[in-house]
């Protein structure tokens, strides 16, 4: 199961690693929302530094999108899916291997969309520890989601305009939450962000959970 | 002439006596619900113990239809969550048709559900939207996940495929609710909603039967729509199934007037 898992994983990061895609042109996408947001709120300091989880959540799912978008592109094309149902690994495998390495996406644009709200927002990091364990929190719920609602959509002609009505309601979750966690880890709300960070990996978890269960059926059928 | 042309000439695409009936009712008790939350039931004026006046005074008429489309709406999707589940158990088309027909309704009973919801605020809380308030946002969430839901439906495939995909998203959908309504109330600390106002007994005598009177019409007219919803669904599959088979015959039988007849026979 593991060395599957482990095998579907590196397929699609060796194709990230060869095409670039997710540093190229999501990462930079994420920033230009930073900056998009530093233009709107007319690069108001304190608004910024303020809002920062907020808009750096935004940004996060925003790109999430995208990332998902070539994450099932990566298989619509040339029998890729064909192939892979021939495969003989577990659906589960499959969408688990797909999941780690949408995770593994996301993770590098969340750092590097890290290091642009410190810079542009002045954003300061007073708990080092809650910040990253609710970040690898929600960016597991976000892979996990994003996964199955792409593997729904599938080779679909209409995926571009329905993947972000589908999966942006149903992170609404990982949003609220990623966002309070932030602002205890940042300073800018006095509140708990240690419950928030729980939350976060129960809905990780459900997704993975549903995910493992779905993908079958997904699989064989769209 | 076909046969479903011909089911379609005699009584209308989808209606049938209990239909009639059904929707005939249900217009005379629209009838008695306009009177009721209009003519007879008064305004909520209520005196404390100081002697202030308080209450909702007119806009309390406009629960008459928020409550009854709520809980329409939500049947609804309880509906499309039990259809959706049936579809991957017994992988059953029936269940798909009332999945969907079912979701259509409730994503209409949510956007209206919003909407008067948001009349009513305006005087009672002086806001139009409430960032605060747990079940406006869980209802909104909801609303835009149907629409998802909705959009799924439409993709290509064929119907078995589009009744899998369907029901997997339906079935989701319940979950993402319940995980959105969890996660609003946490973070919204309170609710400014009104708990339920019957619960509450805050409501009484004609206004609450009113209410409750409201409630029913409303489930009532959900079912009527729900059964001609359903049939055109159904329609519309044996059309996609049998619309060429019958579109052949229908050549097939002009050939065949075609050929010289007598005024007779032809008929």
């Amino acid at each position: 199961m593991l060395s599957e898992v482990l095998l579907i994983a590196g397929k699609d990061l060796r194709i990230e690693f060869r095409s670039r895609v997710a540093l190229n042109q999501v990462a930079p996408f994420a920033l230009l929302i930073l900056i998009l947001f530093g233009f709107a709120l007319d690069a108001d300091r304190a608004s910024l530094t303020t809002f920062t989880p907020g808009l750096y959540w935004v940004a996060i799912l925003l790109s999430s999108v995208l990332a998902v978008h070539r994450s099932v592109a990566v298989e619509a094309g040339e029998g890729a899916r064909e192939g892979l149902l021939l495969s003989g690994l577990r659906p589960a495998s499959v969408f688990l291997g797909k999941t780690v390495a949408l995770i593994a996406q996301i993770l590098v644009v969340a750092i590097v969309l890290l290091g642009g709200v410190v810079i542009f927002y002045e954003a300061t990091i007073d708990d080092g520890v809650l910040l990253v364990t609710s970040l690898v929190g929600a960016v597991l719920g976000v892979g996990a989601a994003g996964t199955l609602y792409g593997a729904l959509l599938g080779g679909q002609r209409a995926r571009e305009t329905i993947l972000p009505i589908l999966l942006l309601p149903v992170l609404a979750p990982v949003l609220i939450a990623a966002t309070r966690a932030f602002g205890d880890a940042m300073g800018t709300v006095a509140a708990d962000g240690w419950p928030w960070t729980s939350l976060l990996y129960a809905f990780a978890a459900l997704y993975l959970a549903l995910g493992v269960l779905a993908h079958g059926v997904l699989m064989e059928e769209s | 002439m076909t046969s479903t042309e011909t089911a379609v000439a005699q009584r209308g695409p989808t209606r049938s006596r209990a239909t009639t009936i059904l929707g005939g009712v249900v217009l005379i008790g629209v009838a008695v619900w306009l009177f009721l939350a209009f003519v007879a039931s008064g305004p909520d004026i209520r005196t404390t113990a100081e002697g202030n006046t308080i209450g909702q005074f007119d806009a309390v008429r406009l629960l008459y239809i928020h409550v009854p489309l709520v809980i329409t709406a939500y049947s609804a999707f309880v509906v499309t969550a039990i259809g959706s589940f049936m579809v991957l158990v017994k992988k059953s088309v029936w269940w798909d048709l009332v999945a969907g027909a079912s979701a259509e309704i409730g994503s209409l009973g949510a956007a209206l559900t919003l909407l008067t919801g948001s009349i009513w605020g305006r005087p009672i809380w002086n806001t139009w939207w409430e960032w605060g308030d747990v079940r406006i946002l869980t209802t909104l969430v909801l609303f835009m996940l149907s629409l998802g839901y909705l959009a799924v439906r439409r993709l290509e495939g064929t119907a078995e495929v589009r009744a899998k995909r369907s029901a997997v998203v339906g079935l989701l959908l319940v979950v993402n609710v319940a995980i959105v309504n969890k996660s609003v109330e946490w973070w919204a600390d309170q609710t400014l909603h009104q708990n339920s106002t019957i619960a509450e007994g805050a409501i009484a005598d004609l206004k609450a039967f009113t209410l409750f009177f409201s409630i029913v019409l409303g489930l009532a007219a959900y079912s009527w729509m729900m059964i001609h919803r359903f049939r055109l669904a159904w329609l519309e599959r044996q059309y996609d199934r049998f619309g060429i088979d019958d579109a052949i015959a229908a050549r097939r039988s002009e050939a065949d007037h075609a050929q010289p007849v007598t005024q007779g026979e032809s008929a």
